[in-house]
């Protein structure tokens, strides 16, 4: 089992086939979130990302684990990006290798829609005359 | 003993950082959650609200304890 699990200030979106590449898999899956220049037809500005670090860090592992114990996979990776981030910018990058293509797609579907349910960070989104800190609706 | 606080629920209670007095403490998660919402009504506003025990999501019946890293979660938004 490979885990390779960060906090970073910028997500670096070059290395990712070096990091999940692996004899045994014959498929990488990666997720890539961005930040979108709108929300609800408005206009955005720039995001802000503020994480409980050492938690954020647990909870993706546990993620992680599940998902390898899940479809068996050979390599997982889970970055988040902190602080200010433009459009366009990577925010959070998760990706998964395994032997055949459909345990790497389900596991990287998992992995991203897992973290937003659980790990605590947080995201402020700056609009032209307001800032609000997210939260999803139940 | 100290409370650590993130995101809109560090903006309601205008601090990233509580400190508690052993006496007024109360002994489970539940106990702090009423005192918290009581003392800062705007977090009953969020949809949920959580609480982190040494780094993990607790349960409401759980104890705290004097040496216990205590974190209050509100709604989670990343990816």
């Amino acid at each position: 089992m490979d885990i390779n699990i960060k906090i970073v200030d910028q997500i670096d979106c070059t290395r990712v086939y070096e990091d999940l590449s692996h004899p045994g898999s014959g498929g990488v899956c990666v997720f890539i979130g961005s930040v979108r220049n709108t929300t609800a037809n408005e206009t955005v500005n720039e995001l802000f990302f503020e994480a409980y670090e050492a938690m954020a860090i647990s909870e993706m592992e546990v993620i992680a684990k599940e998902a390898t114990a899940q479809w068996g996979l050979n390599k997982v990776i889970m970055h988040h990006a902190i602080g200010t981030k433009k459009i366009e910018e990577p925010v959070v990058l998760v990706g998964a290798s395994s032997a055949h293509r459909t345990a790497c797609f389900e596991a990287c579907r998992f992995l991203i829609d897992t973290l937003k349910e659980r790990v605590p960070i947080w995201k402020k989104e700056f609009f032209d005359n307001k800032k609000v800190w997210v939260t999803p609706h139940p | 003993m100290k409370i650590h606080f993130f995101g809109i629920a560090k903006e309601i209670v205008g601090s990233s950082e509580l400190d508690y007095s052993a006496l007024e403490f109360p002994k489970t998660v539940a106990g702090l959650k009423v005192q918290l919402l009581e003392q800062y009504p705007k977090l009953q506003e969020l949809s949920s609200l959580a609480v982190a025990l040494n780094k993990k999501y607790a349960t409401e019946e759980m104890e705290l304890s004097q040496n216990d890293e205590i974190a209050i979660i509100p709604p989670v938004s990343g990816g």
